[in-house]
Parts: C-alpha cells; structure tokens; sequence
C-alpha cells in the first residue's frame, strides 16, 4: 500500500516588501494511513504553511513554491491540475481551521455549508445534501441537529462551531485531516472534548491525521508521531513518546521544559531565551544557534543535517548526543 | 419585529418635526415680500394687501404659522398656494416624472456602480482594477452639470440619438440622458464601496475555507464572497434612492423635465413658502422611510443582525 502522504523537500518562500522570507526550508514528511502526526512549532516555525500548501490553500504570489513535491496517495499535487486537485480537496484531504467562527460563513446556514461538500462533489440534491447534512452534524455530537440545520454560524457556541467545522473536514470520509490548531481558541474543557473528538473520528475511519499545534500537550494526547518544526525546517521527528520524553535536540527539549508541572510549582517557569531568527535572513549555520546552549562554532558555521538518532528518529543537531544530560535552560 | 418597526416609526416623528422645523425657518427668512414678487411691477392697495396677508396668516408670529402648518401637514394637509391649489395636488402632479427619473437613474447606477466594483474588486492590484479607479474618480471628480450640460450638447444637438430637453418623448428615451448622468457620478462611490468590500471578503478565512472544500473559484466568488460583499453595499443603494430624489432636482432644471424640481425653484423665486417646504417635508419623509426599509430589509442579506 502506497504512503497516504509524503512530502519531499518542500520550500517555500515569500515575497514581501523587505525582501523574500524563507517560511519553509526542506520539509520532509509521511504518513500512513490510520495514522496520525503533530506538527509543533512556535509561531513563525512554518507549521501552518506546511499545512496550507499541502493543502493547496496559499496564496501565491506572495507565497512562492521554490521546489520538493507532495505526494497524496502517490499523486504529486503540485503538478496536478487545478481541477485535479478540487476533486482530490475535500473527498480525499480536508481540513479544520483554527478559529470557527471566522472559518463559517456568517451569511449560510451551518446545514447548507456542510451539505454544500456533498452537492458540489457527489451532486446530491438540495434535499439529500441537508439529509447528510444532519446526520455529520449527528456525527460530531451536535445535540438536536435535525433543528438546528437552518442555523447559522453566530448562534452556536465556540465548541458547537467548531464541531460543525469538523463536520464540514469529516463530510467526505476523507483520507487525511490537517487540523489547524484545531483547540486554541476554545477554553479547556471543550478543548478535550473536540481532541477526544478529533481522535475517536479518526481511528473508525482509518484516517491520516496532522495536527499542527503550538501546545505540547495537545500532541502528547493525540498523536503517534510528532515533527518539530524551527524556522521552518524540522529539527527532530519520531515517535511522540520517545521525542518528547527524550528530546535529542536542545530546541525540543527547551520546549518541553517550558511546560508547567508539579515539581516547577511556586518557580518560575523556565523559557527558551531569545527570539526565533528573521526569516528574511535565515543564519548560514543552525537557525536555532543563537538560542541555544550548547551553541559552538560548528553551529554557527554550517547547518546541521536531519540525522538519525535511534529507531525512527530524526535530530538536526551536532550535539545530539548531549541534549538529556547537559541542557538547563534558565528559570 | 412588528414592535421594532412602530418604534421606529415612532421616532420619525421628532425627525420630522425638526427637519421641517428648520426648513420653514429657512424659508420664513428668505429675503423679499412674497406679495410684492406676486404682483410684479404694478403694486396692489394697501388694503388687498393686508387681506392677502391676513388670509395666509403671514402677519402671523412665527411659531404660530409654524405650528399651524404642521398641525396641517400631519392631517395630511399641506396648505395651498398663492392661486388656490393644494400643495399636495401639485406635488402628486409632478412627483410621478421625478421619480421616474430618480428610479431610472438609480438602476442605471446599480448596474454600471456593482459591475465596475465587482470587476476591479476582483482583480484588485491589476491593470482592470487601476482602469476601473480612474474611471470612477473622473466621473467623481467632474461637476455633474458639467457632464449633464456636455451630453445634452453631444447625444441630444450633435448626434440627435435623444431630444437634447423636455418630456416629449416620454419613458424611457426622455429620461435616459439625464438618468445617466446622475447614474455616472453617483456609481463612482457604488463602485468604491463595492470594490473595497469585496477586497475585504475576499482575504476572509471563510473564503478559505470554501477552498478547502475544492469549490470552484466561480462558485467561492458566486456563493460564498458575493453575498458577503453587499452587505455593507445594500445599506448604501437603499438610502441612495432616497439621495437621488434630491438629485433629481438639479437635473430636472437642466434637461426641463416637469418634476418637483422645477416646482421648487420656481416656487424659491415666487416666495411661496408653503410650497417650497411641503416639497422638502415630502423628501426627508422618504428618506426616512427608505432608511427604515433598509433596516427592515437588512436581516435578509445578514441573519447576524435579524430582528
């Protein structure tokens, strides 16, 4: 069976009145079916670009794809046609967006936005499209949804919203989810639920899922493997448990010392010190070098490659093997 | 809704009063005797005189003429004019032709004001759009009598497609010129505004994901950013109907067209106060119902706002 998705190489650059920023520098990427995989990263780190170029959602100009390919089940994407790539959006990718409400057109009511996908790609009548409707909204758990058809997006609640936006990702059965954020701008018991959500949808229907997120818990709840993004390149990938719990890059491992817990309780938290580096001028060397601890002038001179460290790891970093034992960032 | 709309209504009311308020105050300060520019070169007696201004209360203070007038004006009575007529007859006499104007002149604007919009909102940055916003600001820019004076000179004496003035010619062809050069300079701002929003919805998330969901880019503009887009626009066209019978005024004077417009500048120059607010009373009624129309009417395009 062919990978579900596989991205290779994938750059990505915008132009702006300062100058070109590198957002994405040589991303590579797969995953399998029924499988799912975090995306982490601070802002900035090109892990939502990822996602839309996957998804064929950047605008261009003043994004410009300078090379790499995605493969969706084999197909590359960006050699598809524009109508090859409609037929494969939705049906066999699909995506949940950040924040519901500005993701829902506030002049539709939800039904119609989500009948919408079975009318345009399996031409389904207007009744049978609101028929399905009704039932995906069922399906996420929107209580009373044969009522609440005709309703629009600014009467329901944050969660409900974001429901129906999954309903919406969901309507196709599609083969791969990229959920954006999917939980950030919710509070922290509708959080769970949509995650819970989000997870149970996808193990009965066998689905790829890439969850992009800034939050490590998030990632540790969800997903089997995880990519951590730097100035968009992905400094360590691998199975979640293991990159997390023993990150081999300094990057990694600063962001999950940075996470509250009850051994930190009444000190203050520790924090990655700096900012990321200006992607107009990307440092010739490590991008995370000027950040990081066990910085030397090898760091500085040339950028270390993706390498693997262990059974299906991955770490771009010279120092690799000295990240658990010499690494404290300052609290 | 029922509720909102008699509120509504309700507050019309102190509106009226002071907009008429002030109307006949301008009037009533309006320099001459309106018996002397009745009368013309030979004066009449003194005693005709005092009768004529006895019988049109003008000897009257002013608040007692302005509270007689009102109290008419809600019984539905405007007063008469100098030769006897009701004001309301001359007006109804004379409104069918400016609001035929007005109505024609307004779709003329929609259409040519949406589809320049439209056109230059959706290749915003590019040469169509640069074409679009120089054709608007021309338009904007140049006096409307200029062009209104220019066309009647072109179309109707140089080319003779129309007649140059007057109503001869009935509906449509005597209304197309002077419709269409209240069209031109009022669509500059339709177009604007519609651009702009369109611009605006088209950076929205929604439209986003409407891609998401592999739609078509005729059916994400048609279906999803359209509707959108008019909102801010619908407001606009609605109380611009009401503008253009104001509008119309000027142009009824060029192109000779017998609407209310020519009855207010001929009643400002006979003095006839009556007549002259009766006309502006009627206009800002219907700038006030037409505000309330699009209130009522605006839930249907934004069901975030439905009352």
């Amino acid at each position: 069976m062919t990978q579900l998705l596989e991205v290779r190489d994938l750059r990505v650059q915008f132009s702006t009145a300062q100058g070109t920023a590198t957002a994405i520098n040589g991303v590579n990427l797969s995953l399998e079916h029924g499988q799912s995989l975090g995306i982490l990263g601070e802002s900035g780190s090109g892990k939502s670009v990822t996602a839309r170029t996957i998804m064929g959602l950047l605008d261009m100009p003043p994004a410009k794809i300078n090379g790499g390919e995605i493969l969706l089940e084999g197909e590359d994407l960006l050699t598809a046609t524009a109508k090859r790539r409609r037929q494969l959006t939705g049906p066999v990718m699909s995506m949940v967006f950040q924040d519901a409400l500005s993701a829902l057109n506030p002049v539709h009511p939800v039904g119609r936005q989500i009948g919408e996908l079975y009318r345009v790609h399996r031409g389904y009548s207007r009744k049978a499209a609101k028929a399905a409707a009704i039932e995906m909204m069922d399906r996420v758990r929107i209580p009373a949804a044969a009522s609440r058809v005709n309703d629009y997006p600014h009467q329901f609640s944050g969660g409900m919203r974001q429901r129906i936006v999954i309903a919406m990702a969901l309507a196709l059965d599609p083969q791969l989810l990229i959920a954006d954020e999917p939980t950030t701008a919710l509070d922290v018991t509708v959080q769970a639920q949509i995650l819970e959500l989000l997870k149970e949808q996808q193990a009965e229907n066998n689905m790829g899922l890439i969850l992009i997120t800034h939050d490590i818990s998030v990632v540790r709840e969800v997903t089997d493997q995880v990519a951590v993004m730097y100035a968009g390149r992905i400094v360590e990938q691998g199975p979640t448990a293991h990159v997390l719990g023993d990150p081999r890059h300094p990057y990694t491992l600063g962001l999950s010392q940075s996470v509250a817990n009850e051994d930190l309780k009444g000190r203050r938290l520790p924090a990655i010190e700096g900012s990321p580096p200006d992607l107009l001028a990307l440092p010739r060397g490590c991008s995370f070098a000027n950040r990081c601890p066990l910085a030397d002038e090898q760091c500085s001179s040339s950028a270390p490659p993706l390498e693997s460290v262990g059974a299906g790891r991955t770490s771009a970093c010279f120092h690799s093997g000295k990240v658990a034992s010499n690494v404290a960032y300052s609290n | 809704m029922l509720g909102y709309t008699l509120r509504r209504i309700l507050q019309m009311i102190p509106v009226l009063l002071g907009a008429t308020f002030i109307i006949y105050a301008l009037t009533f300060l309006m320099p001459g005797d309106p018996i002397a520019a009745l009368t013309g070169e030979r004066p009449l007696p003194e005693a005709t005189v005092a009768q004529i201004r006895q019988a049109y209360h003008l000897d009257d203070p002013f608040f007692v003429q302005y509270g007689n007038y009102i109290l008419g004006v809600f019984r539905g009575d405007f007063g008469i004019d100098f030769f006897g007529r009701p004001v309301l007859d001359l007006i109804l006499e004379r409104l069918p032709v400016t609001f035929a104007l007005a109505v024609t002149a307004w779709g003329l604007k929609l259409v040519i004001g949406l589809v320049i919009g439209v056109y230059g909102g959706l290749r915003a940055g590019k040469a169509a759009d640069h074409f679009a916003l120089v054709f608007t600001v021309l338009f904007m820019g140049i006096p409307g009598f200029v062009i209104a004076l220019g066309g009647q000179t072109y179309f109707g004496v140089h080319l003779g497609w129309v007649d140059p003035a007057g109503i001869r010619a009935g509906w449509p062809m005597a209304f197309i010129l002077p419709a269409l050069v209240m069209a031109l300079e009022a669509a500059a701002g339709l177009a604007r505004l519609t651009r702009t929003s369109l611009v605006d919805v088209l950076r929205a998330e929604y439209l986003r994901t409407a891609k998401a969901k592999g739609l078509s880019p005729q059916r994400i503009i048609w279906g999803h950013a359209l509707r959108n887009a008019m909102i801010p626009v619908v407001t606009y066209l609605g109380l611009s109907l009401a503008g253009m019978l104001g509008g119309a005024v000027i142009i009824e004077a060029i192109f000779n067209l017998p609407g209310i417009g020519g009855l207010m500048v001929a009643s400002i120059n006979n003095k006839e106060g009556t007549v002259v607010v009766g006309i502006a009373t009627l206009l800002v009624l219907v700038y006030l119902v037409f505000n309330l129309l699009v209130d009522l009417t605006y839930g249907l395009i934004d069901p975030r706002v439905r009352i």
